[in-house]
């Protein structure tokens, strides 16, 4: 089990067992994606309330699931860098943190889309999408705080500390944020009270969550390697790789 | 399988060599920043100032200035912590004393906790002691007044301990001053929530003591994560 999690770390093995991975999880992101999609735009029931402006959930819900989870992703890779120096762990948290800020942005839009049908308004104070909003900006201290670093390696442990200092205050956040709403607010229209989602309605759901990691791991997976070619352009084996001879 | 040995002197000595690194790191920054009155005064003229700022921008209007005036206090309070951060470790960055201090045989944990006591006593402490003056210019309710210092004086630690990592983080950038307000404000939000709220709940005769409770809860939290992250971040800042 170690020698394989060693074998791992090292670069070249990750990018030759990546791509063995790759064409799998593509596939499957996209045919979960276009599966979930076309059902849940298409063929599930409109909202005896909303109309078919629910329909924005299918987007909406996957987008904020992987807004959290990468972040905890990325302090966890961070966690791996600090602890075991194993640098395919950075670059992976390297590759996240944009693609993690993309989600929670999608997330933030579409609320604000269904917003406007629903609240009739395109922003709200509402718990969620403040809770969404500095999720975004703790992702954006993170790239922000590795571009301002010369030395890749300070950049590295820079960003690993702050994303695992965000990752212990994001729940912090979240649960002060809900206490300060229901304070400020009494809630008149609460997503979360929604009354339970038949299963036609939540089949595409959970196919689109699904689709929605298997697009992240895969993409992830997919930089990360263009990050090691990147980084270990010296290297012998990449140079072979590139036809320019040993 | 141990024998008690008479040598207890050397045992003892790094117990005392901490306790006195602790005073000595704490004596030497308060001694430095009270010779710089001018950079303990600012953050309490920035305060004042901002403060003016609002009954200029908004309306001079007693009735909706005490609304708002929990809030505006607490932010304003905020953002003069903020300001005062930059200059934590920078001093100490510039002339190679944090190089010392992360030789010395003391855990760097403790000492960059004497320099955020010192930062606070300096800082939080003041700003807490001087917003009941601003309050009453902000014709903030009666009865308000002693919360508003004590949740700003238990508040404002946290915000030192959590702010003194953005700061150890960017110490080593030229150009830090943008990127730690934005690395540092939203850690800052809860501790904005349950102070303004436990001022707001004073206001309305509500009980304060819960949200003291989780003020002095935050700032447990803040002392037994914030010291490491502090010193993580300083060695990453000398070496990079």
């Amino acid at each position: 089990m170690w020698t394989f999690i060693n074998k791992l770390g090292s670069p070249r093995w990750f990018y030759a067992i990546s791509a063995r991975l790759l064409p799998w999880l593509w596939a499957a992101a996209a045919v979960l994606i276009a599966v979930g999609s076309i059902w849940g735009l298409a063929f599930a029931p409109a909202d005896y309330q909303q109309g078919n402006s629910f329909r924005i959930i299918y987007v909406h819900v996957p987008a904020a699931f992987l807004a959290q989870s990468i972040f905890v992703a990325m302090a966890v890779s961070g966690l791996i860098f600090m602890v075991w120096k194993i640098k395919i762990a950075d670059m992976a948290a390297a590759m996240m943190a944009p693609l993690g800020a993309a989600m929670t942005f999608i997330a933030l839009f579409s609320g604000a889309v269904w917003g406007v049908p629903t609240w009739g308004t395109w922003w709200m104070w509402d718990a969620r999408l403040t809770s969404m909003l500095i999720l975004l900006f703790l992702y954006v201290g993170v790239i922000a705080l590795r571009g301002a670093f010369s030395s890749r390696d300070s950049a590295s442990r820079a960003a690993s500390v702050l994303a695992m200092v965000g990752v212990i205050n994001i729940p912090i956040i979240k649960y002060s944020v809900d206490w300060w709403y229901t304070l400020h607010q009494p809630a008149t229209f609460s997503v979360t009270s929604r009354p339970a989602m038949p299963l036609e309605m939540w089949m595409p759901l959970l196919i689109m969550v699904l689709g929605f990691y298997c697009f992240f791991i895969a993409l992830t997976l997919t930089r990360t390697r263009s990050e090691i070619l990147r980084r270990e352009s010296t290297k012998r084996w990449v140079r072979e790789l590139a036809g320019e001879g040993g | 399988m141990s024998r008690a040995k008479p040598s207890a002197p050397p045992q003892r000595e790094p117990h005392g060599g901490l306790v006195v690194a602790l005073r000595a790191t704490f004596k030497r920054d308060l001694i430095l920043l009270l010779r710089r009155r001018g950079e303990v005064l600012n953050p309490l003229v920035f305060f004042a100032l901002v403060i003016t700022l609002f009954p200029i921008g908004i309306s001079p209007d007693p009735e909706l200035l005490s609304t708002i005036a929990p809030g505006l206090l607490w932010v304003a309070a905020l953002l003069a912590a903020l300001l005062s951060l930059d200059s934590l470790f920078r001093g100490d960055y510039d002339d190679g004393t944090l190089e010392q201090l992360l030789l010395s045989p003391q855990p760097l944990a403790v000492l960059a906790l004497a320099k955020v006591a010192v930062h606070w006593l300096l800082t939080g402490l003041p700003l807490a002691l001087m917003a009941p003056v601003l309050g009453i210019m902000l014709s903030l309710p009666a009865g308000s007044y002693l919360v508003l210092a004590l949740s700003l004086a238990l508040g404002s630690a946290s915000l030192s301990l959590i702010g003194a990592i953005g700061a150890a983080l960017t110490v080593g950038l030229s150009r830090g001053g943008v990127l730690l307000s934005l690395l540092v404000l939203p850690l800052y939000i809860p501790v904005l929530i349950f102070g303004a709220g436990a001022v707001q709940a004073a206001i309305l005769g509500d009980a304060v003591s819960a949200h003291l409770a989780i003020l002095g809860a935050l700032l447990a939290v803040a002392l037994m994560f914030a010291p490491w992250a502090i010193a993580a971040s300083l060695r990453i800042s000398i070496n990079g």
